[in-house]
């Protein structure tokens, strides 16, 4: 079981909803991965062009939990505008908080996610913060009272999988709130190497989204993350540059 | 009366006085929204407290696809 401040998941795998080919994938994709936690941007709304689908609006909203992101945030004040609006829906108290800094490496503004993490905090939010892979910048998040921690593999919808895994395994020793990485992941041996380091959970997007067939790898990351998963709890061997046989020596014929 | 509803000039018809008089004229009563009045955000119980007025900034927002 995963827990995140008040909030109980039996998935580990949170999915993103953008850029899907269709709603019907997108829905089918979803069950396929097994996830409890869905997360939303927020936008206004096009008011002359209502009729369009909402995704939001399709789903059985008992089944999942709302993690809203302040996506396209720049600024403190950008990210707490967007996590009071998302939690005045009435529909969640989580917030993914998200400040880019760059647009094109897309990497989050530390200074101004930490800040933000405290100020929503305060507010008694549930946050989780998308950070780079630095460790220290991880602990004075969750020292900060963050409910979880959200380092990247690497950028967003890369798929470039986890760059730096020594340091994801340093947060994830570190941090007494669970792991969630998020960003960067391409594929299912992605998932599962971050399952084995230690992760607590992954986040993905693109990776589904973007896959020749996202509702098939919906399922293998479901797999992967309940292999890796299952992986570190079961500790691997540890590596050895000798050769061991695995049959006895015993007993061997003439 | 002109208010500024998501970034646009928007002229609201005579009668629709409040947040929830706008809401439902533009048909998103049942919709998943948020509403932000001169920058505060609202919950469902405030729109029909809040009185429009020329030059208000409106913004309505929903949850969108995004990672």
């Amino acid at each position: 079981m995963l827990k995140i401040g008040n909030h109980t998941f039996h998935s580990r795998l949170f999915l993103g909803t953008g850029k899907f080919p269709s709603f019907e994938v997108q829905k089918k994709a979803v069950d396929a991965s097994g996830t409890e936690v869905l997360t939303f941007a927020v936008r206004r709304m096009n008011i002359y062009q209502q009729d369009q689908p909402n995704f939001l609006e399709m789903l059985d909203l008992t089944r999942y939990k709302l993690l809203p992101n302040t996506a396209g945030a720049q600024t403190v004040d950008e990210a707490v505008r967007i996590a009071h609006l998302a939690r005045a829906s009435g529909l969640c108290d989580m917030i993914k908080v998200e400040v880019i800094a760059d647009t094109k490496t897309l990497l989050p503004d530390p200074i101004a996610t930490l800040e933000a993490t405290k100020i929503l905090v305060e507010e008694g939010f549930t946050v989780l913060p998308y950070t780079s892979d630095d460790p220290i910048l991880a602990r004075k998040l969750w020292e900060a009272g963050a409910h979880a921690i959200m380092p990247g593999g690497s950028p967003i919808g890369s798929g470039q999988g986890l760059l730096n895994p020594l340091y994801l395994r340093y947060i994830i020793e570190d941090s007494p709130v669970p792991v969630i990485i998020d960003a960067g992941i391409g594929s299912p041996a992605d998932v599962a190497q971050a399952m084995e380091l230690g992760a607590d959970g992954v986040l993905l997007n693109t990776a589904v989204s973007g896959a020749k067939d996202p509702v098939k790898m919906a399922q293998a990351m479901k797999w992967a993350v309940e292999a890796g998963r299952l992986g570190w709890e079961a500790g691997r061997i540890p590596k050895k540059v000798v050769a061991t046989a695995s049959s006895p020596k015993e007993g061997m014929l003439d | 009366m002109i208010i500024q509803l998501n970034g646009e000039p928007f002229t609201v018809a005579e009668g629709t006085e409040t947040v929830a008089d706008l809401v439902a004229a533009l048909n998103l009563a049942s919709r998943i929204i948020v509403v932000e009045h001169n920058r505060t955000v609202l919950t469902r119980d405030d729109y029909p407290h809040v009185g429009l007025q020329d030059g208000d900034q409106v913004e309505i927002v929903q949850f969108v696809g995004g990672g």
